[in-house]
């Protein structure tokens, strides 16, 4: 079954990546046709995926996020299905080609990372590793949805600007449907992102016997909680709309980025697994 | 001299009538519109058709012939087939990819069609011109991205706003280009229009015309918070609206974007207020920038556009062949061969017992029915007839000969 899932994941790689090729195509000659095209292999990758990940999920008997491999490729599971289910709601197509090429150097990273299935620890044997790393993968797609659309804001604003129009300006948004789609994301991330907090903490209580203990993961946890309060609170209060709030959802999912990353190599703190 | 040559109102009616009366002249349709005049006929010789068409013109509008020749141009065949694409898909209008064009081409052949004045070849020629035309309006952006300055500013507000029946405008002065502006802008559903005015009623009086609301001028600065879009055009020789003023706004509108447009020359609003984060300002200069880059655009489409007409003058031509008499007759017969052979084959089958004699005789008997039937239409196929086009159309359709076509 691990086979079986591998294969599945490479699959969906290949259309990621021919979708994440079409999506830098669309960027500078778009039609209707190329946006579909891209469409379609994004969902046909996120089937192809969603296969992967259940097999995965049958051979190992938990949610497959327990190792650095799982948690890319569960992460960029989310962003792909947030991704669709913006393009659903909100028609927003070319965001593909902001959010694609993220999602395939995710996946590609993921792809050289090891495989194997190692033996669950028994601290990880909670049904608290189900609902804290869903709040948390799903909240952080939110903020990568955040970033991708802040991009498109940054690329429009400097059109309007600027003066100079390209062709691409005609095919993106007004600044105001992308601000508020920004806004609407990080208002579902950040609950999100609370919550996780929380579960963890409480996991954390239940397993080793204290909430907080300063772990990197945590650190940076916290770090990225900030940042996206701070967003919201600009806005409510000072009005920190547009490009500061674009700017903001940028470094915040920079952050979150570094915070994946960078404390893999740390190996210090609790979060070791991931 | 355009405005001379026009067939306005009743004078359509009666010069369409005119020239379909001329001998020469089979079919004509007349497209009059405020930038031309055209008249598309169908006749045998080209040549004599266009004098006796230019006579007429000469004597229907009291032109002298001199006078008319040399803002006349002629087409024949296929180079007037490729002119009504053209002028039809708006490829030869002033401004390329305009969208009255198609309609008044349209009205031409609609109203030409009610004084039956067309037939098959000019009915074809209008429907596949119409039909050319909304296909490239498809296929290519010819159509897209305005190219006057009031539509720009319709179509950067739209970039800014999502919703326009959200937002309020207030135009600040009057005149020609920001009024047609606003105009644009409420047609595009804006929830409200203000007016400021140095002179208050001068404002009363056309914030009537905009159902919207009058402002002193003096409080135009804080209205601005409450407004959405500005569009500038007052008179004054100094800038009305200073950084640091909207700098002041900014901060009390909570930095909600805001879309100003400087249609007064010399500008009447500081250029750096476009630095300050969330205000969009686009003078005259921009506006006209941002159309130059959408007429080049649309002449990049232009071309695409000439592919598709000559794709489409190929399909016209097959048609038109189609239209020739000697493949209709040999059609015709085929046909008339076919249905023998078959009906033949279906009795002798039935009849095995037949000798080689009264076989003869059958086939004989069948062979002159057909020949019989067939003779008449024939002959006057190969009759040197007026309207031999709708003869040939009529024969194919009565014995069902159409090919598959479209």
């Amino acid at each position: 079954m691990t086979t079986t899932s591998t294969i599945f994941f490479e699959l969906a790689l290949t259309c990621y990546f021919a979708a994440t090729i079409i999506s830098i195509v669309e960027l500078f000659k778009g039609t209707k046709i190329t946006t579909r095209i891209m469409l379609l292999l994004v969902i046909l990758g996120f089937i192809l995926h969603t296969v992967s990940i259940i097999y995965r999920y049958m051979a190992s008997g938990h949610i497959p996020i327990t190792n650095p491999y799982e948690a890319t490729s569960f992460f960029s599971w989310c962003s792909v299905l947030l991704f669709l289910f913006l393009e659903l709601r909100y028609k927003i197509g070319l965001l593909g080609s902001f959010i694609m090429p993220v999602v395939f150097v995710l996946m590609l990273s993921a792809s050289m990372l090891p495989r194997e299935i190692n033996p669950l620890s028994p601290v990880l044997q909670s049904y608290w590793l189900g609902i804290h790393t869903l709040l948390a993968f799903l909240g952080n797609a939110a903020f990568a949805m955040a970033f991708g659309v802040g991009i498109m804001y940054l690329v429009q604003e400097h059109y309007l600007k600027s003066k100079h129009h390209s062709e691409l300006f005609h095919r993106l948004p007004s600044l105001q449907s992308l601000d508020e789609i920004n806004y609407r994301l990080i208002t579902i991330g950040f609950p999100l992102l609370t919550l996780a907090i929380i579960t963890g903490a409480l996991w954390a209580e239940n397993a080793w016997g204290s909430y907080w203990r300063w772990d990197p993961r945590e650190v940076w946890a916290l770090a990225t909680w900030l940042i996206y309060a701070i967003v919201l609170h600009a806005r409510l209060l000072a009005g920190w709309r547009g490009k500061r709030a674009a700017i903001l959802s940028i470094i915040g999912f920079l952050t979150i980025l570094i915070a994946f990353f960078g404390i893999k190599f740390l190996k210090k703190g609790l979060h070791v697994f991931l | 001299m355009r405005e001379k040559l026009a067939f306005n109102g009743p004078k359509l009616e009666e010069g369409l009538l005119k020239i379909k009366n001329l001998p020469e002249i089979k079919e004509a349709v007349i497209l009059s519109t405020c930038n031309r005049v055209e008249i598309y006929a169908n006749a045998r010789d080209a040549g004599k058709a266009a004098e006796s068409i230019k006579n007429f013109i000469s004597e229907f509008h009291g032109i002298k012939r001199d006078a008319l020749e040399t803002s006349l141009y002629t087409l024949e065949n296929i180079t007037a087939v490729k002119h009504v694409f053209r002028v039809a898909s708006s490829l030869d209008s002033m401004v390329v990819g305009e969208p009255q064009i198609l309609g008044q081409i349209k009205d031409a052949f609609e109203f030409a069609l009610s004084k039956k004045t067309t037939g098959v070849l000019l009915n074809k020629l209008m429907k596949k011109a119409i039909s050319v035309a909304k296909r490239i309006r498809t296929e290519t952006k010819i159509a897209e991205n305005a190219v006057s300055i009031s539509f720009a500013a319709v179509e950067l507000a739209k970039k800014i706003f999502t919703d326009l029946s959200t937002k309020s405008v207030m135009l600040l002065g009057a005149g020609e280009m920001a009024e047609l502006a606003a105009k644009h802008l409420m047609s595009s559903g804006v929830k409200e229009v203000l007016v400021a005015n140095r002179t208050y009623e001068t404002g009363c009086s056309l914030a009537k015309e905009f159902n919207g609301r009058a402002v002193k001028f003096e409080d135009f600065v804080h209205e601005i918070v409450n407004t959405d879009i500005v569009i500038c055009s007052t008179g004054a020789s100094k800038y009305v609206l200073a950084k640091e003023q909207m700098h002041h706004v900014m901060k009390e509108r909570k930095h909600k974007p805001v879309f100003i447009i400087d249609i007064s020359v010399p500008r009447n609003i500081d250029p750096e207020i476009n630095d300050i984060s969330n205000v969009y300002l686009y003078d005259v200069d921009d506006l006209q920038g941002v159309i130059d880059t959408n007429r080049l655009e649309r002449q990049k489409e232009a071309e695409k556009a000439e592919e598709i007409i000559s794709e489409e003058i190929e399909t016209f031509q097959r048609w038109q062949s189609s239209l020739d008499s000697v493949p209709t007759i040999v059609a015709l017969r085929d046909r008339a061969d076919a249905i023998k052979k078959e009906e033949l084959e279906k009795l002798l089958n039935k009849l095995p017992s037949l000798g080689e004699k009264e076989r003869k005789d059958i086939e004989y008997m069948a062979a002159a029915i057909i020949n019989k039937l067939i003779h008449p239409p024939t002959a006057a196929l190969k009759d040197d007839t007026e309207d031999k086009d709708i003869l040939i159309a009529t024969i194919k359709r009565l014995y069902g000969l159409n090919e598959k076509e479209d």
